[in-house]
């Protein structure tokens, strides 16, 4: 490094002129540095959020400017039953896909952080399904779960289990059932090679020592790795929560909400009302909806980050 | 075949960034018997890995089986096929608008994370080293950005990219994207510029260089390898993006792969599952292979943005 040229910049110790303050100042400076970043969030996120609660507001159409109806499409919502079905689909998807992901997750974290050959291969393939697109992989569940030509059907009649093919995606239960299926198959990976890299920072004398003092494998678990690893717990599962909670293309790619909407979510029927109907006002209320739940998913990771840094005797800095 | 060796050392600094103490179970594996570890980690360890990978196996083996065998599960045992077919790739590449579709989704991948790569390294430098004033809560801003999801953004910005007069062009999706990526790379960035010693900062100011100098010729030569975690993961993501490109594009044309694989190839064709499954294993064969090259950078952004 000692060997890059630097251009001396002129001395202007004392000359303060506008010019100079707008290029040295390090308040100026900083706000150059942040504009391009600021621009992007402000022009294409927040006033997006902002004009999203206010259209949820309004009785806008696609192609038609909207007048402000106070919460009349929150109040048409409140009495329409599909809307409620979407919430409770979706709080069922949420919570019982993001349980399994953390069990299954879990489990598989411990496993790949055993010694065994391969091992380094064996974790770049886990990874697989969280790096293609969603909506490819969804389609290959959606062939998997065929009605006709279902793979898991054919296995099943060959070993005499059943007699006749499950209709997986027509029957209200099977599809709730194989979308959350997907939704943990992709969502896996990512628990168990972050929450893997959490399990690395545990120094292994710990094991040995409890080891030695008569520790089962269980004990070993419940009293060593969980309680180091709860705070990464804390913020992969609040992830995992946020985006299982606001899931779009897997449901739309396997069902688009069918059958009879049994596996509608607030994000699919937003898109529903608001695309494809052209109401754009009632859309926006669907997904405003979801803010709540959103604010109390982000207030669990904001203290979960709290924690981890207490535990780790950092200052807030 | 010769390279296998060379690979799997490489393939072994997985989650190296964040693994001063791996291989820790060595020591004591010794104390269970090769019995009870088959049945406790070998057996459920394959169970899970064949679940994982078998859509995979089932997409590609479906991709080149004749129509013929496709549908018809008696006379063909469905795990394998004894002649392969090309058919569906070719339909694919000669019959349909797929090369389009994969040039458009590489060109807004390409141009939205290089985008927000520039924006977010100025951001990171700016938050972490000029530390102006209330740098702080715009960093605690940015992280709260990260946690706002597109499904409750998508039908404001629809209104937004109509009113630009956007709609429908690949611009609409390279300026929305970031919305999405500069968080991320900005956190992460953020976690790599910590890592760089103030002191080398502090010569090349005595030295006379700008800040900009700086973070030119010191800081991004040092950071390369966030950099290029950030890249990989941020075109990762681009390419998996859905909602926006359904919402903003309507012409075949210009559809990424895919909305246009879910829109265009899903009609009443019961033969339409051989192109089907070519499709989409066409389009994820780009990413398997940049994952392939690149994974503990992937890793290492994966873990750093939560961990941050």
């Amino acid at each position: 490094m000692a060997d890059v040229a630097i251009p001396r910049a002129k001395p202007q110790m004392s000359e303060d002129s506008a010019w100079t303050q707008l290029k040295h100042n390090r308040n100026w400076l900083g706000f150059w540095f942040m504009v391009p970043a600021m621009a992007f969030l402000i022009f294409f996120l927040a006033y997006p959020l902002g004009l999203g609660i206010w259209l949820s507001f309004t009785d806008t159409r696609i192609g038609r400017v909207g007048h402000f109806i106070a919460t009349e499409n929150y109040e048409w919502l409140w009495d329409d039953s599909i809307f409620w079905l979407s919430v409770f689909n979706t709080l069922l998807y949420t919570f019982v896909a993001s349980a399994l992901k953390f069990a299954i997750g879990l489990y598989l974290a411990l496993l790949l952080n055993e010694n065994m050959p391969f091992k380094a291969m064996l974790r770049a393939m886990v990874l697989i399904p969280f790096i293609v697109p969603t909506v490819l992989s969804a389609l290959a569940f959606w062939w998997i779960f065929d009605s006709q030509f279902s793979i898991i059907s054919w296995s099943l009649k060959h070993l005499g289990l059943i007699n006749q093919n499950i209709n997986f995606l027509g029957d209200t239960t099977w599809a709730r059932i194989c979308v959350i299926f997907a939704n943990i198959w992709r969502g896996v990976p990512f628990v168990a090679i972050t929450l893997l890299a959490g399990l690395q920072t545990v120094s292994p004398s710990l094991y040995e020592a409890a080891t030695l003092d008569g520790a089962t494998r269980w004990q070993n678990f419940r009293y060593i790795t969980y309680p180091l690893l709860t705070p990464i717990i804390a913020v992969v599962m609040t992830f995992s929560v946020l985006f299982t909670f606001t899931d779009f293309q897997l449901i739309w790619a396997m069902t688009r909400g069918g059958p009879v909407n049994a596996t509608h979510l607030m994000a699919t029927l937003s898109y529903q009302r608001a695309i494809i109907a052209g109401q754009l006002g009632e859309g926006a209320a669907i997904s405003s909806a979801m803010i709540p739940f959103l604010l109390a998913a982000i207030m669990v990771s904001w203290f979960g980050l709290q924690r981890r840094k207490w535990q780790q005797g950092e200052s807030n800095d | 075949m010769t390279d296998l060796p060379t690979r799997s050392i490489d393939l072994k600094n997985v989650l190296s960034g964040s693994a001063p103490t791996a291989d820790h179970t060595e020591g004591m594996s010794y104390l269970q018997s090769v019995p009870r570890r088959i049945v406790t980690l070998y057996l459920p360890l394959a169970i899970i890995v064949i679940v994982l990978l078998f859509p995979f196996y089932w997409m590609a083996l479906t991709s080149v089986k004749p129509d013929e065998q496709l549908l018809d599960l008696d006379r063909y045992n469905p795990f394998w096929t004894w002649n392969p077919t090309f058919k569906h790739f070719h339909k694919l590449l000669f019959e349909s608008y797929y090369p389009h579709w994969l040039w458009n989704t590489m060109y807004v991948a390409v141009c939205a994370t290089v985008l927000s790569i520039i924006a977010s390294v100025l951001a990171a430098y700016a938050i972490v080293r000029l530390r102006y004033k209330g740098a702080n809560l715009v960093g605690g801003l940015i992280f709260l950005a990260y946690l706002v999801p597109p499904s409750i953004l998508f039908i404001p910005l629809a209104t937004v990219v109509f009113q630009y007069g956007l709609f429908d062009s690949p611009l609409a999706l390279i300026l929305t994207y970031p919305t999405i990526l500069i968080p991320f790379s900005t956190w992460l960035l953020m976690g790599y510029f910590k890592t760089i010693p103030f002191e080398l900062e502090e010569c090349a100011l005595i030295d006379g260089a700008s800040r900009w100098q700086i973070l030119i010729k010191i800081v991004l030569p040092l950071a390369i390898p966030g950099l290029i975690s950030a890249f990989i993961f941020c075109f990762t993501l681009c390419w998996n993006e859905f909602i926006y490109a359904l919402t903003f594009l309507q012409s075949t044309s210009n559809k990424t792969v895919p909305v246009a694989i879910v829109n265009e190839f899903v009609d009443g064709d019961i033969y339409r599952w051989g192109s089907l499954m070519a499709g989409a294993l066409a389009g994820s064969l780009p990413l398997v292979i940049l994952y392939a090259f690149f994974v503990e950078h992937y890793v290492s952004a994966m873990t750093g943005a939560v961990k941050e």
